[in-house]
């Protein structure tokens, strides 16, 4: 009697600690060797790009922040950026830098909330302990800044919507001083730890060509050694300004991404530190108040701001109609939105580009002849937010 | 970086594509520091290769694909292809109009990546491709109706879902609201909105 070939069906999820979310994974195993992998993705759809068209500019701004939500001023940066290149709005230099500050602290937010949790899938606990005490902090900034310690709403067409409370910055510097000496805790932690790079080195490996081919960006592109960041390529706001580095890894497996990540955290720490020394002072929004609102205190004083005031928070600005693609370094990768303006107080259409769509959709593709104790630790390094996948 | 010195510009490129593609090509325009070509839905996959394979393009990653809903023009859909060239650092959009019945091809063949993309326009629009290996709907529920970014889907959608205390499971409803969904119309508060026209012509 022949032996039949069985695979197995597993269902991966949706309620699955490792899963980062409402992950669907129907794997086909053939005893623990993965045969195919099947997402199911979807279980998050808010519809967010049908309510945009149905919100006014302003109010469709809060809804990036409900994409990534682990890094919600990036998604909101690119959103703004299009605005403006479509109006054609200059921001002040202020604001330009204060929007470099809070994109690269969500970098660092996004990068240690990966890290820790990639960790915590291959059976590390302490570095998410020690990880998250830091995004407190971090967090902390965020709610000085915007009132809110996540959906903030705070990058607007034209600049930020305050200036920076006082103290704030100097905090943040501080925060600079300090947080170099934890990523080299968790790199004691991790980087040479036995049983991390047994679970990571050479596994989920993507090759150049690969990546390209699957839409990969940001880590996931950097990882397989191709050196792309929008931030060096295409820069936005004033990155040009400003002098980084992009690490760039060598064998594309779910250890180079991991090194990458690090590496991008002390890079932004410089970023934010030179950010901060050299913050000019001056406005932090446009002043063309058809686009944003005048300050509170001239709003009692002046009729025109008063009428300005009423017409933006019940109108809200037009757009001229115009069709635009613009794309940010988010830190899972290239974040775009496409916009459709028409003319009137409402986008015609918004789609929104997430980088994480792409890179799960390489998932049959990474874990194909993996074993299953290996498909946390890819999708780990995939750094899959479901808020932005399934928008 | 050293990598992206030698820009090919936009101009170049533009001029370049208009005389490799010239019966291929509709229109083409720069437009925010990228190029815009206008196609023919049937040379979609030949512009697709030419731009991926050429030395002078080499325009090896899709973006994104995605259609818009202009509701009410004779070729209702337009659907919008996003390409980027990673060593010009250039981007293009390619472009072209279909009616809702029409049937598109496939990029899965020359980029896996749209595999998911193409079930997404499928999905949120309705637009169908040829030999994609796997349409399905991707985003919406399971057993999912209508295609929710169409001008025509409305924003509340069809159903609702609840738990049914009697049935023991989550049950699916025609939406009932408690108040009509409001669409409120600021376009020009000084006027007066439509809807208060309406209300006037029937005083009259």
């Amino acid at each position: 009697m022949t032996k039949e070939k069985k695979t197995l069906n597993l269902n991966f999820g949706p309620q699955h600690p490792a899963a980062h979310g409402v992950l669907r994974l129907i794997l086909e195993l053939d005893g623990e060797i993965v045969e195919k992998a099947d997402p199911h993705i979807g279980l998050l759809h808010r519809g967010t790009e049908k309510l945009i068209e149905n919100k006014t500019y302003s109010q469709a701004i809060p809804y990036f922040d409900r994409l990534d939500y682990v890094a919600p001023m990036n998604q909101e940066h690119a959103f703004a950026l299009a605005i403006e290149k479509i109006m054609d709005v200059e921001v002040p230099i202020r604001g330009q830098y204060i929007r470099v500050i809070f994109c690269e602290i969500g970098r660092i937010l996004s990068h240690i909330l990966n890290i820790t949790t990639q960790a915590l899938d291959v059976g590390a606990l302490t570095p998410s302990l020690w990880g998250f005490e830091e995004r407190e902090k971090l967090m902390g900034f965020y709610e000085r800044v915007s009132g809110s310690r996540l959906h903030a709403n705070y990058f607007r067409p034209g600049g930020v919507h305050k200036d920076l409370p006082r103290g704030l910055d100097k905090d943040i510097l501080d925060f600079c001083k300090t947080f170099p000496k934890i990523i080299d805790d968790l790199e004691t932690l991790l980087t040479d730890n036995r049983i991390f790079k047994q679970r990571n080195v050479d596994i989920g490996i993507v090759t150049k060509e690969d990546a390209l081919n699957y839409s990969f960006s940001g880590v996931m592109l950097r990882g397989s050694g191709i050196p792309w960041d929008l931030r060096k390529s295409q820069p936005y706001d004033c990155y040009e300004q400003i002098d980084f580095k992009i690490p760039i890894g060598k064998n594309g497996d779910c250890y180079d991404r991991y090194l990458c990540r690090i590496e991008e955290m002390r890079e932004s720490v410089k970023i934010i530190e030179q950010c901060l020394k050299n913050l000019p002072k001056g406005p932090v929004k446009s002043m063309d108040n058809k686009l944003t609102p005048p300050p509170k205190k001239e709003i009692k004083q002046s009729m025109e701001a008063l009428i300005h005031h009423f017409k933006l928070f019940t109108e809200g600005y037009r757009v001229k109609k115009d069709e635009i693609y613009t794309a940010v370094e988010a830190p899972k990768g290239e974040f775009g939105v496409y916009l459709i303006s028409d003319g009137t107080n409402r986008p015609y259409k918004c789609k929104i580009r997430a980088p994480g769509f792409s890179h799960l959709q390489a998932m049959d593709y990474l874990i194909k002849g993996h074993m299953l104790a290996d498909v946390p630790a890819v999708l780990g390094s995939l750094d899959i937010v479901f808020g932005e996948i399934d928008r | 970086m050293d990598l992206y010195k030698d820009k090919m510009s936009l101009t170049n490129l533009e001029k370049k594509i208009n005389s490799e593609l010239t019966t291929k090509i509709n229109s083409s325009r720069i437009n925010h520091e990228q190029l815009e070509i206008q196609i023919d839905k049937e040379s979609l996959l030949d512009v697709v290769i030419f731009l991926k394979k050429n030395n002078s393009t080499k325009f090896r990653q899709l973006i994104d694909i995605t259609a818009v809903d202009y509701i009410g023009s004779e070729n209702r859909f337009k659907m919008i292809y996003l390409l980027l060239s990673h060593e010009y650092n250039l981007r293009i959009n390619i472009t072209f109009s279909i009616n809702e019945k029409e049937v598109v091809n496939s990029l899965t063949k020359i980029f896996p990546s749209a595999n998911w993309m193409e079930r997404e326009v499928f999905d949120m629009y309705g637009i169908k491709f040829n030999d994609h290996p796997d349409l399905r709907r991707i985003l919406t529920d399971y057993g999912f109706s209508g295609h929710p970014l169409r001008k025509d889907f409305p924003i509340t959608g069809h159903t609702e879902v609840r738990y049914s205390e009697e049935k023991k499971k989550v049950v699916y409803e025609p939406v009932k609201l408690e108040q009509n969904y409001r669409n409120f119309d600021y376009a020009s508060p000084w006027e007066g909105t439509e809807y208060i026209k309406e209300v006037q012509k029937k005083n009259d």
